[in-house]
């Protein structure tokens, strides 16, 4: 118990201080986020929009895929990540391993499924409601994507939102492509792993709250910049 | 949602260009022992080099110069170094400096090793005790190391029971799990030292000279691949082994003590 309370006063005194070192791995840890967050949106919604909206013919079986892969383990991922952008492996002449861009690639893999998978459970809701009203509007398929996804909005942030928390949080995958690299690719949660490995809990701890204070923050300004919860608005 | 991408593409790409620089794979437990902190800020003055170090075990550090990802691999394991070298991965081998193992145990000591006469000795004791012992268990220099102990006592480690405990973990997650366990560990004296979490675990033996621990410099065979910098990790070679690194290294203390022991011979 008092590790966890020196771990709050660490977290505390990091912030106060402003230390350069927590900014720079805290900026890192939401950068790399943030952009596989955008990428990953921007594959999962109309993803996932697309799979309410259409019927094809293995339809059932690539939901069910999409749903399997949100468990994907980050390690393997890494792994495979790892393998491929290794200088030894096809794309090696990128020169991309134990960089932020590795980084990122692997973190769109990891929660590309879990946001189209939440975005296509809320979207066939909302295609429910919808379906007779568009089709009697005679709308073409593209039109009725945009509809659902502008209306349903409010449900595909927190589409994304479960997506950023997957990837914020996420160790195993960044540790194997980016490596930890103090400066280049050490992020929160890497730095935590670095941490408990030299046996300064407090330290770890004191990242820990930082990584959750984070992630709240973060929470909030997209709330408050999409002004959800808010009277006359949804 | 104009103003949410506002905000994110603000956040993002902001890059820091930097100078030359290179990739180099160490062991966990080189870098838990905070040499690295002293180096490389002089390494960054005297050669203008940013030296990008990769924390892994020593398994995945040769992993990692075979595939060519890595321009240099510094370890500590002589017979996979050897190995490396022999198969063409590696330049050449450059022994840099040293330190030692350590036998690290519960305070109340039931198996009695501080009274042993030699690691073998220690290990023996361990053994007979069947008292708890945490093995890194994740083919590190470390773990080779600690294999190679047993073996000179006569015992087969993949025989033994349930009191020993490898975890496939580097050097600090394997402290952290001996010091919740109360078990004993083979670690290295810098790891040991540095480490934060001693709980009631005590530095039980140490001195025998098997447990005598190289460290080593690999330049990665150029010839891999074109992104490999030779030219850096000679450059590197050339200051690890000079009389400011010398300096660097054997001035480097923790509480007191000297850790590291400059050997490259010029």
């Amino acid at each position: 118990m008092v590790d966890i309370w020196e771990g709050l006063s660490a977290a505390f005194w990091l912030i106060v201080h402003f230390d350069a070192e927590l900014w720079e791995i805290s900026l890192r840890s939401l950068r790399v986020t943030l952009t596989a967050l955008v990428i990953a949106s921007a594959i999962a919604i109309p993803l996932g929009t697309y799979l309410a909206v259409q019927r094809f013919r293995y339809r059932r079986f690539t939901i069910s895929m999409i749903n399997a892969l949100m468990g994907l383990p980050p390690v393997v991922v890494g792994l495979v990540v790892y393998i491929l952008l290794s200088r030894s492996g096809p794309f090696g002449v990128l020169n991309l391993l134990f960089t932020p861009t590795a980084m990122i690639i692997a973190q769109v893999i990891i929660i590309t499924p879990v946001i189209a998978s939440i975005a296509h459970q809320s979207m066939r809701e909302l295609w429910a409601e919808y379906h007779d009203l568009l089709i009697s509007l005679n709308t073409s398929k593209w039109q009725r994507i945009l509809t659902l996804v502008r209306d349903g909005r409010r449900n595909l942030l927190t589409a994304a939102l479960a997506g950023f928390g997957r990837a914020i949080g996420e160790v195993g995958a960044i540790m194997i492509v980016g490596g930890n690299i103090d400066h280049v690719t050490r992020v929160l949660t890497t730095a935590i792993a670095l941490e408990t490995g030299k046996g300064d809990f407090a330290l770890a701890l004191g990242l820990g709250f930082v990584l959750i204070g984070l992630a709240i923050v973060v929470n909030l300004a997209i709330h408050t910049l999409s002004r959800t919860e808010r009277e006359g608005q949804w | 949602m104009k103003r949410i991408l506002a905000a994110v593409t603000m956040l993002l790409w902001t890059q820091a260009a930097s100078a030359e620089e290179m990739r180099m794979a160490v062991t966990t437990s080189f870098d838990n022992s905070g040499l690295a902190d002293v180096l490389l800020p002089a390494i960054k003055t005297d050669l203008d080099l940013d030296l990008r170090l990769l924390v892994v075990g020593t398994g995945q550090a040769l992993r990692l110069g075979e595939a060519g990802d890595v321009d240099a691999v510094l370890v500590h394991s002589k017979a996979a170094e050897e190995k490396f070298v022999a198969e063409g991965h590696g330049t050449h081998r450059r022994e840099i400096m040293y330190n030692d193992f350590v036998f690290v145990g519960p305070n109340a000591d039931p198996a009695v090793i501080a009274d042993a006469t030699s690691a073998a000795d220690a290990v023996q004791r361990i053994e007979a005790a069947k008292a708890p012992f945490v093995s890194r268990g994740d083919d590190s220099g470390t773990h080779k190391a600690e294999k190679k102990i047993w073996a000179s006592a006569g015992l087969d480690s993949a025989a033994f029971g349930d009191w020993y405990r490898p975890v496939g973990a580097g050097m600090g997650a394997a402290l952290n799990t001996a010091a919740g366990m109360n078990a004993y560990i083979v670690a290295d004296r810098a790891s040991w030292l540095n480490f934060g979490n001693k709980g009631d675990l005590g530095l039980l033996y140490s001195g025998d000279p098997a447990l005598f621990n190289q460290y080593a410099l690999l330049p990665v065979n150029p010839d891999k691949n074109a992104n490999i910098r030779n030219d850096l990790a000679m450059k590197l070679e050339a200051w690890l082994t000079s009389p400011r690194a010398a300096e660097l290294i054997n001035g480097y203390k923790i509480n007191g003590e000297a850790l590291f022991v400059f050997n490259a011979t010029p």
